[in-house]
């Protein structure tokens, strides 16, 4: 089996599906020449021209109402913004059209897409390059929304959010796209949407993570694990409907939470995992949930590692919830 | 002269129908049997009607939430108009839409919506899928001159000018954004003139007459089916109620509503095909006809279910 790393098999998938689905387009800033700023699209104007791999102007409003109109339409578009930071402008489409449009037409539209984006810090991006707005698209019905970790989940997630009816909100840990090499298989295979997955088994506490800070709680993890406390790890995925049964199963057993993710504190999704976690799990609990996050601020430059909830910053919320 | 009788005689019942629907609709709202907002379209039906009667089959129309007349203009019924305004499960979008919601996907009526300005790109859109397709539709937008300050507007002409998208954008200029004056919102009141900016064709004329309308807005059309290019057109037209039911309009004079009034596009219709040979027995037996259908999509309303407690969840995932 070969091995990739993330930008590879995000490639891998979107080849795929331009091979399998004529309906399927992609646009978006210097996506087709270039292959994209990070090079996901890398070659995939030239195997399937430009008619189906479309450069856009910087026009993040009018890629997403444009992608909106191709849907009604019946085509699939999966449009990129460059980065998530750069999502706010077309924020009115996503939020008041696409996730909307089934509904508000009584079923008469669905509008079906992937916007793909790459989210999170770690590339000294500072303050417009670093974000993750997840939060903002799980608030808003209508949407789907996925974080994948490794390459393999990214292709068989990607595949899978392209055959799923509903728009798919695709996030792609930038820290991640090269840093991380797996196994992947060539041809076609997709990662059920909406299953979270236990990476690392444990019995004291369990900690939530999702994209590249999963990484850090498995650090976390195995340093914990020094002090004999012993963590479960569950990969989410899908942000966005949630797996609850898997965490709910764990917290049960565990009885103790830790919550980790890169945006503000805040409203961030860690509040909602915890509400629910609270609704379904109160009597389980023994210690408070704990979030672990990024801080209520500006995303910042020189101090990013200092902001970013590293193993260093998850391992002491681990220790602490396991012997409260 | 026959055939050209035939045609307005058409275009003159559509839109009569319309002006009537608007004012059951009104009264209706007054009665408290429909909700909300309610955007009224008397004084400007000849543009939907001129505009829209070049539209075959596999053409889309999308619409602003003054949308009622670009509906019925499309060949959606009073029925199920009506219905969603009552927010009946009848209704064309099952009655969660309302008012600014309009859809029929087998009409290929992609909506009214709630959202100034939010609709263009996504008519570009629609316009670039017929083109990928190989197929020779045209998408047809109407918007109000409030959209053309909106920074949608913009990415959509820029997108359909440089895909060369067989997309007719039509500005109704009706002077007011709710209550203030075309004179207080833009520097430049010719909405036309943006197109330059794009290199995209442009025109600007009145709705007064509806043959004038469906004559340039089919110049457009055709230069969209034949050759994929978008156009941009000013119509300038008027609107003799205020922007809402909500709204009574106080921001203007009723000299000035009278005024307008006399270029009617209806009236207009009306004495040109007087001059054709119409006399005031056909006006009443259309009068007649409208009267009929608007009484039974009012009756149809009335009497249908409202969507039940499942349709609360039920469309918003697939």
């Amino acid at each position: 089996m070969p091995q990739m790393n993330m930008v590879q098999a995000i490639n891998d998938a979107l080849r795929l599906e331009l091979k399998r689905d004529p309906r399927v387009v992609l646009l978006g800033e210097d996506i087709g020449k270039v292959g994209g700023v990070f090079r996901v699209t890398q070659d995939l104007y030239k195997e399937f021209g430009a008619d189906r791999v479309i450069d856009t102007p910087l026009s993040e409003g009018g890629i997403i109402g444009a992608a909106i109109g191709m849907a009604l339409y019946g085509l699939r578009p999966v449009p990129e913004i460059q980065f998530s930071d750069f999502i706010f402008p077309a924020f009115d489409q996503i939020v008041s059209e696409l996730a909307k449009f089934r509904y508000r037409s009584g079923g008469e539209f669905p509008a079906k897409m992937v916007i793909r984006t790459p989210v999170g810090g770690g590339i000294r991006g500072g303050h417009y390059h670093s974000q993750s707005p997840e939060a903002y698209f799980i608030h808003t019905p209508g949407l789907k929304v996925v974080c994948p970790s490794n390459p393999y989940d990214a292709k068989g997630l990607l595949l899978a959010a392209l055959r799923d009816d509903d728009p798919v909100m695709f996030f792609e840990p930038k820290r991640v796209y090269r840093a991380a090499r797996s196994e992947v298989p060539e041809g076609d295979y997709t990662v059920p949407l909406s299953q979270a997955k236990v990476v690392r088994p444990g019995q004291h506490v369990t900690v939530l993570a999702w994209g590249a800070m999963l990484y850090e709680a498995i650090e976390a993890a195995n340093q914990a694990a020094a002090q004999g406390v012993d963590t479960e790890v569950i990969d989410l995925r899908t942000l966005w409907p949630v797996d609850i049964d898997t965490i709910v199963a764990s917290v049960k057993k565990t009885g103790r939470v830790v919550v980790v993710h890169e945006a503000p504190k805040t409203c961030g999704f860690g509040a909602e995992l915890i509400a629910l976690i609270n609704e379904k799990a109160f009597l389980h609990l023994e210690a408070p949930p704990v979030r672990v996050t990024g801080y209520d601020t500006p995303f910042p430059y020189t101090l990013e590692m200092d902001y970013l909830p590293l193993a260093g910053r998850i391992l002491p919320a681990l220790i602490e919830t396991a012997r409260y | 002269m026959a055939a050209n009788a035939d045609e307005l005689l058409g275009l003159h019942r559509q839109m009569l129908l319309i002006r009537r629907f608007e004012e059951a609709s009104a009264k209706a709202y007054s009665q408290g049997k429909i909700g909300g907002f309610l955007h009224l379209y008397i004084g400007q039906e000849a543009s939907a009607v001129g505009a829209i009667a070049n539209l075959g089959e596999g053409d889309s129309v999308v619409g602003t939430y003054r949308d009622h007349g670009i509906a019925l203009a499309r060949g959606m019924t009073a029925r199920a108009c009506m219905a969603e305004l009552y927010g009946k499960v009848t209704g064309c979008s099952k009655g969660l839409g309302g008012s600014m919601h309009f859809f029929d996907a087998e009409k290929r009526m992609l909506g009214g919506d709630g959202i100034v300005g939010g609709h263009v790109a996504i008519a570009a859109g629609a316009a670039f899928a017929s083109k990928y397709r190989g197929l020779k539709e045209v998408t047809v937008c109407f918007l109000g001159e409030g959209s053309v300050s909106i920074g949608g507007f913009h990415e959509a002409l820029s997108l359909a000018a440089l895909w060369s998208l067989p997309l007719v954008v039509i500005v109704e200029n009706n002077e007011y954004s709710m209550g203030t004056p075309l004179e207080r919102t833009m520097s430049v009141h010719d909405t036309s003139q943006k197109a330059h900016g794009y290199g995209m064709a442009s025109d600007r004329f009145t709705s007064g007459d509806v043959l004038e309308v469906k004559r340039r807005v089919g110049e457009a059309v055709a230069r969209a089916r034949e050759t994929s290019k978008p156009t941009l057109i000013e119509v300038r037209t008027y609107r003799y109620r205020g922007h809402s039911m909500s709204d009574p309009g106080k921001y203007r004079t009723a000299d000035e509503v009278e005024e307008r009034k006399k270029t009617d596009p209806i009236l207009r219709a009306e004495t040109d095909l007087r001059t054709l040979g119409l006399v005031d027995a056909d006006f009443a037996r259309i009068e007649a006809e409208i009267e009929f259908e608007i009484e039974d999509c009012l009756r149809f309303a009335e009497e249908s279910a409202e969507p039940g407690e499942e349709l609360i969840e039920a469309f918003t995932y697939a």
